[in-house]
């Protein structure tokens, strides 16, 4: 324990003073004994047995030789020894001293060492640091090098390749040279030799044209005298040549500038559409409201101007103007388009901020509006189509046109009614008449059979009183009754059918079982009542006469309605 | 499609007169003249020696032949075949000759260029021209036939002459900026002429019938350049193409170039149809190779063939000219537009067996004909879009919007076709082979892949 204390102290003392530890140290070291002496109550006169015992322990703990034995009887102390222990530990002490004194020594001396080391290393950090960066540096000039090297050799590449196709040209350029002047030497020469032979050969061979007989020009006129006019008109000729291409070409360009002009103007406009009809939508361009205004409506000038005259656009100004206008709006709609790109691929990256929101939600609404516009638009078309069919099938409305057919239906129904009866009264009247007819005709053959039994009753009576005056009376009668009926069916002949006139023709007697004509009947019926009188005979023959013409109209009247029935239902058919 | 028999001729020198009713053959030194419906030989001529070159005058009455070798011309008339003329331009030899528009005067340049003599028909007049160009196309009559453009080369620079055709009267001489003028030749409404320079320079002028420069075009320096010039027959572009394998089409209000038509090896990315010919050969050991048909020589040499589509990408085979020869066999040579100025059909010649055919409405590539052998010669219908194509052997290839057909000429022994040309109803076409000729009747169109 007082070691410890003591080492720290020495510790302390060795950083402020390293002169004379020793000293202080043993000045120390004896009041902290003192001290520690002072302090500790070891000894005192009531334990000092254990005392010695526990010293005895000690110092041969230490390796010396015990201080007290029980040997020795005596309580007192062998000063001998003691003195020597204390000889001994105070050489100890001395020797502990000693060593003390060279470690702290040593460790100063390692103390120094590690600044030294701590001094140099950081020294030889900073030198490495630097050297490090100079290094880098280096790596980097040494890079720039290079590509400054590669870029020069790929310049002389170049170069050389340049060099290589130039030379190549100037071999080709060269190798075509010396082919010419071959050829032209070569025709050197041959104008040599000719030159060389015409001298020699005497006799020229001159031109010479043989023809039979001149032919006349191609165009049948006579050629002209060269003189200054005809200069002058061949001159004017090739300018009026000229001058006509040039017209021509002039013409087509000008057609060509009109349509590309009206394009233009279209493109114009259909831009200045457009984005008058984005401008409500975009929102946040206000400034370029502003500018669009105002610039609309220098283009509905312009439009306006240009609709007037187009010989106006021919001047510079105004084409000008136009390309300008159409650059201009070009190229808003450009940004315009640029800006809906970005809205929507932001859209679809799924970022939605406030001013995206605003534009795509009135895009959609504009979507919206669209759809229903087309819907609204089917739906209207398709109504037309209905209509317009409807009106191709039938004149009028559906219900109109039921209504109207039923309408005809009864109509139709109703005169056909009227018809039947009509005809069914005709039918009963005829009916009426045939079994008047009939009846009359029975009764005309009972009368008849009675006329005849009579007849023969009376012949009987006139041949059982024969006298020859009487019979001849009678004969002329009967011949005069057959030969009014004979002339009476004649008169008749068109009306009556035939088989009855034949019946009538044949056997004036037997009366045929079959209807007969009306006006047979009638005649037979009148001939009743007519023996009596000529008059009725007139009238019979009136009476015959309106019963044929009855007959006649009511035949008439039935094929009238034949016909009109026919025509009707041919109506009703259609 | 009908075939005619097969014919003799010279010098491929086969011309349909201009009304399209006669057919003007050169067999060795005679001149025979055919109806071109029924073939029959109408008239005969006998020239002095063979001729070397034949044409009839504009108005089909007048057939000129020229032996460049005797130096002499020989005119002979159809309506009267026993009018002769006879020029003959002595020792100063002749090298070309032509008819004038009127077909009344004809045009001889001497050997060497040295002038250009103008013989006339009517009066036996003779006119001299100085200093004519000796040059690719150093001659041009615009189409009314109302000027002629002559080229000039006068103290090392290039001049051209305007002359009048009525009485060959020089309306206008000037100078152009040209280094070495290669050709000349009128825009078809006869207001423009097209001057282009020499291959070593890639310069096209524009001049106006008045003689006013109008424009200058120059796609690129140093490399070689304009190869082929041709206007459209609407005057509405000019197509130049140059040894880089590109076409430039020029407009008539700017002269500036609207588009250039690329031709690369490997066609990709194009609407365009490629077809491709595939020859259908018999197999060996089939009944086909009879003893027959052996001896007959059809079936060897005349394989039947057919056009393939074939899908993009699609590679053209390209033959690499040689960098050490002049005029490398490279670049588009040959342009040809279609009568409606439809289409443009064009040839690259490091690409020899394929022919690009470009739609001019969407100046866009509409088809690709690539040929089993070099193709030789290709000539529009002068009536409608069809393009007719050979490619020396025995077929005869007919492209229209509606697709490509591959016709055997069906002649015994074999017929190489070498050269057609049209005939000006668009009817038929006469098919030239190295000594023969062969007139083929379109009735129908047929149009089958």
């Amino acid at each position: 324990m007082p070691e410890s204390s003591v080492v720290k102290d020495i510790r302390s003392s060795s950083v402020e003073c390293r002169t004379s530890p020793l000293r202080q140290f043993s000045q120390s070291s004896l009041p902290l004994h003192r001290n520690s002496y002072a302090l500790s109550t070891f000894c005192a006169e009531h334990n000092v047995q254990e005392c010695l015992s526990h010293i005895n322990q000690e110092v041969s703990s230490f390796g010396l030789p015990p201080v007290w034995t029980e040997q020795d009887g005596s309580s007192e102390l062998n000063i001998v020894a003691v003195l020597n222990c204390m000889y001994d530990l105070i050489q100890l002490h001395r020797r502990g001293l000693r060593t003390l004194e060279n470690m702290e020594v040593e460790q100063l001396k390692s103390n120094s060492n590690v600044d030294y080391l701590q001094l140099t290393s950081t020294r030889l950090k900073e030198q490495l640091e630097i050297s490090k960066r100079e290094n880098t540096g280096l790596l980097e000039r040494e890079r720039q090098l290079q590509l400054k090297v590669k870029s020069l050799q790929n310049c002389l590449k170049n170069e050389k390749e340049e060099v290589q196709k130039l030379q190549n040209i100037i071999a080709s350029r060269a190798s075509q040279y010396n082919h010419e002047m071959k050829r032209k030497e070569r025709e050197f020469n041959k104008l040599k030799e000719r030159l060389n032979q015409l001298l020699v050969d005497k006799k020229e061979k001159k031109q010479a044209i043989d023809v039979l007989n001149n032919i006349g020009r191609a165009d049948g006129k006579r050629s002209l005298w060269k003189t200054e006019k005809t200069e002058a008109k061949h001159e004017g000729e090739m300018y009026k040549t000229l001058l006509s291409d040039y017209d021509s070409r002039q013409r087509e360009l000008l057609m060509e500038n009109a349509e590309l002009r009206k394009v233009l103007q279209q493109m114009k406009k259909d831009m200045v559409s457009i984005l008058s009809a984005r401008k409500p939508a975009a929102k946040g361009d206000k400034h370029e409201h502003g500018g669009t205004q105002a610039a609309s409506e220098e283009e509905e000038d312009e439009v306006f101007d240009s609709s007037k005259e187009s010989v106006e656009l021919y001047c510079v100004h105004a084409r000008e103007k136009l390309t300008n206008s159409i650059r201009l709006q070009w190229r808003r709609l450009k940004s315009h388009v640029e800006r809906l790109d970005s809205q929507v691929s932001l859209a679809q990256t799924g970022e939605t901020t406030n001013t995206d929101a605003v534009p795509r939600e009135t895009h959609e609404e504009e979507m919206d509006r669209l759809k229903l516009e087309i819907q609204q638009c089917k739906d209207f078309i398709q109504a037309q189509q209905q209509l317009l069919q409807q009106q191709l099938s039938s004149p009028c409305d559906e219900e109109a046109a039921s209504l109207l057919s039923d309408g005809y239906m009864l109509q139709e129904k109703e005169r056909l009614g009227e018809e039947w009866k009509t005809l069914e009264g005709q039918r009963k009247i005829f009916e009426r008449e045939r079994r008047n007819f009939t009846e009359a005709a029975i009764r005309l053959s009972h009368e008849r059979k009675a006329f005849e039994e009579d007849r023969a009753t009376w012949l009987k009576h006139q041949f059982l009183n024969l006298s020859p005056f009487s019979d001849s009376k009678k004969p002329s009668l009967s011949k005069s009754k057959s030969a009014f009926l004979i002339s009476e069916t004649g008169a008749s002949a068109a009306v009556a059918p035939e088989k009855l006139v034949k019946h009538q023709a044949e056997s004036p007697r037997c009366v045929p079982l079959t209807s007969p004509s009306t006006a047979d009947l009638y005649r037979t019926l009148c001939l009743i009542p007519e023996d009596s009188s000529a008059k009725p005979k007139r009238q019979t023959e009136h009476a015959e006469e309106s019963s044929i013409f009855c007959a006649k109209v009511r035949l008439k009247r039935w094929d009238d309605i034949q016909d009109r029935s026919l025509a009707q239902e041919k109506n009703s058919s259609i | 499609m009908n075939f005619s028999e097969v014919f003799k001729q010279t010098n491929q020198l086969c011309k349909v007169s201009p009304d399209g009713k006669y057919l003007a053959t050169c067999v060795q030194y005679r001149l025979v003249v055919r109806d071109v419906s029924t073939l029959q030989i109408l008239q005969l001529y006998t020239c002095l020696d063979q001729v070397s070159h034949m044409e009839w005058s504009s108005d089909s009455l007048f057939i000129l032949c020229a032996m460049y070798n005797r130096g002499l011309v020989q005119v002979w008339s159809l309506e009267q075949p026993d009018w002769h003329c006879k020029i003959d331009e002595g020792s100063i030899g002749l090298v070309s000759s032509r008819w004038s528009p009127d077909g009344r005067h004809i045009l001889n340049t001497t050997e060497f260029h040295l002038r250009v003599t103008v013989w006339s028909l009517c009066t036996k007049a003779v006119s001299y021209i100085k200093y004519p160009k000796a040059c690719q196309k150093g001659v041009d009559f615009s189409r009314d036939g109302r000027y002629m453009a002559l080229a000039e080369r006068r103290d090392c620079k290039d001049y051209v002459c305007v002359f009048v055709c009525d009485d060959w009267h020089l309306l206008r001489h000037f100078e152009t900026e040209t280094q070495d003028l290669a050709g000349l030749e009128w825009s078809p409404n006869g207001c423009v002429l097209a001057v282009w320079d020499s291959c070593l320079e890639y310069k096209v002028l524009l001049y106006s019938l008045d003689g006013r420069l109008l424009s200058t075009y120059s796609a690129y320096e140093w490399s070689l350049g304009v190869k082929s010039v041709s206007w459209s027959p609407s005057s509405q572009f000019l197509a130049i193409g140059s040894y880089d394998e590109k076409v430039r089409i020029l407009n008539h209000i700017t002269w500036k170039k609207i588009t250039q038509l690329e031709h690369p090896a490997v066609i990709d990315n194009t609407k365009a149809t490629v077809y491709k010919e595939v020859e259908k050969r018999p197999g060996v050991g089939s009944d086909e190779m009879s003893l027959h048909s052996i001896t007959m020589g059809t079936t060897l040499f005349n394989t039947q063939s057919k056009y393939e589509i074939c899908p993009l990408p699609v590679q053209i085979p390209v033959v690499k000219p040689d960098p050490d020869r002049a005029n490398p066999k490279i670049g588009i040579s040959v342009l040809a537009f279609s009568s409606d100025s439809r289409y443009l059909a064009t040839k690259n010649d490091n690409m020899a067996t394929a022919v690009w055919v470009w739609d001019m409405q969407k100046m866009s590539l509409e088809a690709v004909l690539e040929q089993t052998s070099a193709v030789r010669c290709f000539q529009w219908d002068p009536q409608r879009p069809r393009l007719a194509l050979c490619t020396g052997n025995t077929k005869l290839y007919l492209w229209s919007p509606g697709g490509c057909v591959s016709v055997q000429v069906p002649t015994e022994g074999g017929f190489q076709v070498q050269s057609l040309n049209w005939h000006c109803s668009g009817n038929s076409l006469i098919l030239l082979g190295k000594d023969q000729l062969c007139l083929c009747y379109m009735d129908t169109d047929q149009e089958d892949k």
